[in-house]
């Protein structure tokens, strides 16, 4: 089963339609890289995917779970958007890598890799504790052995956190930043780190979270061309150990070395898709050929 | 204090009466500053509210507060009520607290959402994409960042109000211009008035070395 199923999504923006019905799925492990043009509406996909935009259409599955139904999500009047908690468990499937980082400039490398875990387990513990309260009084009251198995089933479930201390949450912190080659950074702030770091940092911070698919937008592009080779690195080692990714790039070698499965995206269209071999080696469409040839004369 | 007869004052007298004063003023800054620092917070997100009528109504009530003068204000607090609802005003003080209040949490809602503007959308995606709830987006990402961009602009408006504060003689609070310009009435003698400039003069020098121990304190980052 794929891990991640897109079906049918459509985004507008007022009354441009930027993305017109995508469909694709990716397999568990699987690296696809999106490329096209600028403007073709790679970025909108990534974003309705983290659910920063709401598709208007379409259905996103992870795992067989439909994490997000357009029609129904017009039809029940913004009911996820609106919902924060929901919202925030489905959000976690997957991570956003930006173009631009985004890294909490006042939090030093570290802390930015545990603020969300750590408040994310401060959150839970608090829920857990009035669950069992909760449950405590219950368990008073029932007598029926199938109510009270169900109670305690329950609070089991309750009390599973990812992760369950603080210090577990800083360790696993500090062996992702020993991942992306950042350790000796840990106490640094991103305006002390070039932009390669930065982008590194971003990608460990995504890493924390243990998303199922992990999704990056132009990664490299607001890199000089020096720094981009140690974020696609790192992003290959990803890879090595079977993370799910999400590529958008305009990378043509790196979407060709390191990608499984390549989508060339125009005007908001899938226009063609398949490995490597068959979009860059033999490409059916017009336009990804002449798109792949643009490229090529740009160097 | 029977000033009426006497002919001549010491230095140390005269001191002893503008502290006097001086801490009414004080007290009327460290009140206003307290009340209407939190208070402007509110009046921002009221007037930043997705819902029309509340970003309305406040973005109507920062225009005219700060489009009036603060003396105006004043006056209208400590009459109005009695004008209009024949329910007058019973204390002098809390009635220029209440307009110092109201003036001064209009402009400081003004910048909270400049800094809160000038945060970019990324650090909330960033948070957001993160799973962060939006309160915890706010207090844990945006606020810290916003306080850093705002102290060069509240440490203006704060030593404003210092000066501001001498409008409270306009009815009739006894304050540190008050009790000068009283002692010059009386003694016939023009320094006292420049010695309580002084007071004034020193408090600001003071906070102005704070405001900028704060601002280095928190150039640990760089946005
Ligand atoms: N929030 C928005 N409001 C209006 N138009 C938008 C918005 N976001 C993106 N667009 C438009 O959608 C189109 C696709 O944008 P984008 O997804 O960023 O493309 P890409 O990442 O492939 O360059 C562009 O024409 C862009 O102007
Ligand atoms: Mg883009």
């Amino acid at each position: 089963m794929a891990i991640l199923e897109v079906k049918g999504i459509k985004k507008s923006f007022d009354s441009t339609e930027v993305l017109k019905g995508i469909d694709f799925s990716v397999e568990k492990g699987e690296v696809v890289a999106i490329i096209g043009s600028s403007g073709s509406g790679k970025t909108t996909l990534l974003r309705c995917l983290n659910f920063l935009e709401f598709a208007d259409e379409g259905t996103i599955t992870v795992n067989g779970d439909v994490l997000y139904d357009g029609a129904a999500e017009t039809l029940a009047k913004k009911k996820l958007r609106n919902n924060e908690k929901l919202l925030r468990k489905r959000r976690l499937h997957f991570g956003l890598v930006f173009q631009n980082f985004n890294l909490f400039p006042h939090k030093s490398v570290i802390a930015n890799l545990t603020l969300a875990p750590i408040l994310q387990f401060k959150s839970d513990v608090k829920a857990a504790k009035k669950a069992e309260a909760e449950a405590k009084r219950a368990l008073k009251k029932a007598t029926d052995p199938e109510e009270i198995a169900r109670i305690k089933a329950e609070l089991a479930a309750k009390a599973a956190h990812e992760y369950s201390s603080v210090e577990e949450i800083r360790a696993k912190a500090l062996e992702t930043l020993d991942r992306v080659g950042l350790l000796e950074k840990k106490d640094n702030y991103p305006c002390e780190l070039s932009g390669g770091q930065q982008q590194r940092v971003a990608i460990a911070r995504a890493l924390v979270m243990n998303p199922d698919i992990l999704c990056f937008d132009e990664p490299t592009s607001a890199l000089d061309p020096e720094l981009t080779g140690e974020v696609l690195k790192v992003i290959r080692e990803l890879k090595d150990s079977d993370t799910t990714m999400i590529v958008v790039t305009h990378e043509m070698e790196f979407a060709r070395d390191v990608a499984d499965k390549v989508i060339y995206m125009a005007n908001g269209v899938i226009e063609e898709e398949g490995t490597p071999a068959e979009v860059f080696g033999a490409p059916k469409s017009e336009k990804t050929k002449a798109f792949l040839s643009s490229r090529q004369n740009n160097g | 204090m029977n000033m009426i007869c006497a002919i001549n004052i010491s230095f140390a007298e005269v001191t002893k009466i503008l502290l006097t004063g001086f801490g009414e003023t004080c007290l009327l800054f460290i009140l206003t500053l307290v009340c209407a620092l939190p208070l402007g917070l509110l009046v921002c997100f009221g007037s930043m509210s997705k819902f029309k009528p509340i970003s309305w109504l406040m973005k109507t009530i920062v225009w005219i507060i700060r489009g009036t003068p603060l003396l105006l204000q004043i006056i209208v607090v400590f009459y109005g009520p009695g004008l209009l609802f024949d329910y007058p005003m019973r204390s002098r003080f809390i009635a220029v607290l209440i307009a110092f209040v109201i003036n001064y949490a209009c402009y400081f809602s003004e910048i909270y959402r400049g800094g809160i503007l000038s945060v970019s959308k990324g650090q909330n995606e960033a948070a957001q994409v993160l799973g962060l709830t939006k309160s915890q987006t706010f207090f844990h990402v945006i606020l810290p960042q916003v306080v850093k961009r705002i102290v060069p602009p509240m440490s203006n408006e704060i030593i404003t109000l210092v000066k501001d504060t001498s409008l409270a003689r306009i009815i009739g609070v006894i304050e540190l211009i008050t009790v000068a310009q009283q002692i010059v009435n009386n003694y016939v003698i023009l320094w006292p008035l420049f010695y309580a400039g002084a007071f004034y003069l020193i408090f600001n020098g003071i906070l102005t070395l704070l405001f900028g121990f704060i601002e280095k304190k928190m150039n640990y980052y760089k946005i």
